[in-house]
């Protein structure tokens, strides 16, 4: 509001000769879409184009000469391993963010609790899975994972149990894609709550033991509450970045054994970069984007009525 | 300021420039026949790639083209996205390598190369049906069958433990220097042999994923019962007894191999035998090679040999790598050029040696190289890798399918993930109706 009245008595004052165009240049709307400019231009350049070329890509038929709308996708729904992947995705979506919020949720209650002068140490370290490249720490876990050499089942043999066919069996490769991606995810939960924990005022919790709420009353009616917009807002994050997650589903099991970790993106790389048909990959990776556009609408629809109900 | 030329005065410039340019000697420059741009598989055995550069170099410098090299890994498929990239750009190398089916599925991007590989075949022999299966759409050659990363992907055993635990004499059945005696090697033998090491604690290691490896020993048990999931014109026939006794021979060999050989990549087999916890791998000498610099006591033990016979013959993986020729190549003339030197007998025997074997020419003249039979320890080791003797039907799995149906099936390893349904207890028919559906998904054009 001040910037505008002052941007007012300046535009008063300015000689009456002074060009619309140059009036327009000056403005700080103006200003600021000039600088935003380079980054909408690279933006546009490498989400946009690459986003709208896929549409189109998934239109074509499989030597991609030929238009056939959604014919791709029809295809699909006709297929058994398809809705395999699409349960798959799910399980590994769902579940991997599930776990990632709870421990992020469960660790930054810790961490926010230890005394400041200890707690950057702690704060490094916990964050260090999410620092590594999801490919480079995953080729450690495929060690850990082998099927002929685990270290697991190495230690596991050492108390007579074992040995587990860690990425052979296709329910324990499920355990251990999704294992990997919680490791690796759930510092950024952590780091988030943390932050949003800080700036819970502490006069609420005062105000909470005076009238003997327990500790689960103090979470739920208090913490809860006051974190609702930052939890919704990772959640949402974190569901889109891992239902596209690829490289650790990719270095770990390459979608086996007998497709049965495969998520969206290893699958659209297996059909389109390997099976040479591009069109039906570009179908596979663009069919949860109106399911993740859809939920991400809402979402910020509810934190942004919030966010003016609170103001 | 501004300066003023007249119509007259600049109707005289260019008339003096261009009798001058006419005029002026033509000199031939360092790069006169123009550039080419070379996009090669970067080999896994370590110096093997010095030996292309050193070809093409030479043949740079002799036909003044400016050549440029990018050595491309297989690794994380960076090859294959190479190419799936320059094909929807249409811009790239001139030339690339290309692995065993990425030919067929560019065909239309590729220029043919009938003329060169026509004279090729009179100069150094037919070659194999596989490379034809794979190189050639109807009359048209795509490419010119490579010999760096071309591979048979053959047996691979323990000479010790095959001689202790299945009292089998590998040296004796597959001689070095001398044709094969291996009339009694048969599927029921290789079913044996497998047993007894399993049961002496050095089982084989065949893996039953779905990457090459595993794709390929399928491919070739398949076609040593005469299975085919589709038929050459088409046809699916998955439901045949040939399929059936391919699935019933796999589920047996597969229990006397580990548990967890459906999660083994193309690494596994290699680690299995070099680790010395196995008697045998299907591969080329690469496992060999590793074991020759690290576990040397294991690789004087080991020895190449040829497949099992089946009921219907006796098959060995055959996969050749292609060189092609983008057709939106700036200098195809150059580029044919360079595809001729490069096929030429020295040069495969340079790039056989380079590679310790390992890279393997499609022509028919040319698998009596010194490096095989001089190669070892064991002396001789490699001396059947080459098939010398054409011992063994060399195959591609999926074959005879149409080959845009049978690069779905390879990539897909539907092979191998029949096995492991089938061996996981699935029921047959269950199994085979399942490949069929699948193999209805792949005759979308």
């Amino acid at each position: 509001m001040v910037d505008a009245v002052i941007s007012d008595v300046r535009e008063l004052s300015a000689p009456r000769r002074k060009s619309g165009m140059r009036r327009m240049l000056q403005r700080k709307s103006t200003i600021a879409f000039f600088m935003a400019l380079p980054l909408l231009l690279l933006i546009s350049l490498l989400v946009l184009y690459p986003a709208f070329y896929a549409v189109h890509l998934a239109t074509l038929n499989k030597s991609m000469q030929r238009f056939v709308g959604l014919s791709n996708f029809t295809f699909l729904f006709k297929r058994e391993t398809f809705w395999m992947v699409v349960r798959q995705s799910c399980l590994f979506a769902l579940s991997a963010v599930f776990f990632k919020a709870l421990i992020g949720f469960i660790v930054a209650h810790f961490v926010h609790n230890i005394p400041a002068k200890g707690q950057r140490k702690w704060r490094g370290m916990l964050l260090i899975p999410w620092v590594i490249p999801p490919a480079m720490s995953t080729l450690a876990w495929l060690w850990l994972f082998d099927p002929s050499y685990s270290a697991f089942n190495w230690i596991l043999a050492l108390f007579g149990f074992g040995p587990v066919a860690w990425t052979g069996d296709a329910y324990w490769a499920r355990f251990s894609v999704i294992l990997i991606n919680v490791w690796y995810g759930a510092p950024f939960f952590l780091i988030m709550y943390l932050a949003a924990l800080k700036s819970v005022p502490e006069q609420l919790y005062e105000a909470a033991a005076i009238d003997g709420a327990s500790w689960w009353q103090r979470i739920w009616y208090v913490t809860l509450p006051m974190m609702r917009n930052i939890i919704a807002i990772t959640v949402l994050f974190s569901t889109i970045v891992t239902f596209a997650n690829f490289d650790i589903v990719q270095v770990l099991t390459a979608g086996g054994p007998i497709d049965k970790t495969h998520v969206f993106a290893t699958w659209a790389f297996r059909l389109g970069i390997q099976g040479g048909d591009i069109p039906l990959g570009a179908s596979v990776s663009l069919f949860m984007f109106p399911i993740l556009a859809f939920c991400a609408i809402f979402i910020l629809r509810d934190i942004h009525r919030r966010g003016n109900e609170a103001s | 300021m501004r300066s003023h030329i007249t119509r007259r005065a600049a109707v005289k410039s260019a008339a003096l420039a261009t009798t001058a340019l006419i005029a002026a000697p033509y000199v031939r420059g360092a790069h006169a026949a123009g550039r080419l741009s070379i996009g090669f598989w970067d080999h896994w055995v370590p110096g093997a790639n010095s030996a292309s550069k050193t070809l093409v170099e030479e043949w740079a410098a002799k036909e003044k083209v400016d050549v440029t090299i990018d050595y491309i890994p297989s690794q994380g498929m960076k090859n294959l996205i190479t190419i799936a990239a320059e094909s929807q750009a249409r811009s790239g190398h001139d030339v690339f390598a290309f692995p065993s089916w990425q030919p067929q599925g560019h065909a239309e991007n590729l220029e043919p190369v009938n003329d060169i590989m026509d004279e090729l075949i009179k100069q150094n022999g037919a070659v194999n049906e596989t490379v034809t299966y794979l190189g050639k759409a109807g009359d048209t050659w795509l490419a010119v069958p490579a010999t760096v990363g071309s591979q048979i992907k053959g047996p691979c055993s323990r000479i010790d433990l095959f001689k202790q635990h299945a009292g089998i004499d590998l040296q004796a059945m597959y001689p070095a220097g001398a044709p094969p005696k291996a009339d009694g090697w048969t599927l029921a033998t290789f079913l044996k042999a497998a047993e007894a090491c399993h049961k002496a604690g050095f089982p084989f290691g065949i893996g039953l994923g779905t990457t090459a490896d595993s794709v390929d020993s399928a491919g070739a048990f398949f076609h040593a019962h005469g299975a085919a999931l589709v038929d050459a014109k088409g046809n699916i026939t998955a439901k045949s007894d040939p399929v059936r006794q391919s699935l019933d021979f796999y589920k047996q060999l597969a229990s006397f191999m580990p548990p967890d050989i459906p999660a083994w990549d193309d690494a596994s087999n290699n680690k299995w035998l070099v680790s010395g916890r196995g008697a045998h791998i299907m591969n080329p000498p690469s496992a060999w090679a590793v074991a020759k610099r690290d576990a040397p006591q294991i690789a004087e033990q080991l020895w190449t040999h040829g497949f099992p016979v089946g009921p219907k013959g006796r098959y060995a993986p055959f996969l050749p790598y292609f060189w092609g020729i983008w057709n939106f190549s700036k200098n195809i003339p150059a580029a044919k050029s360079l595809l001729v030197h490069l096929s030429s007998r020295s040069s495969a025997e340079k790039m056989v040696a380079a590679s310790g074997g390992y890279d393997l020419p499609s022509f028919a003249s040319f698998t009596n190289f010194k490096t095989w039979a001089e190669e070892g320890p064991p002396k001789g080791t490699l001396y059947h890798y080459p098939n010398p003797h054409n011992h063994q039907v060399l195959s591609i799995a999926a074959a005879p399918a149409p080959p845009k149906i049978a690069y779905q099936i390879y990539t897909e390893g539907l092979q191998t993930k029949m096995i492991v349904r089938y061996m996981q207890g699935e029921p047959m028919e269950k199994t085979l109706a399942w490949a069929e559906s699948e193999l209805e998904g792949f005759m979308r054009t």
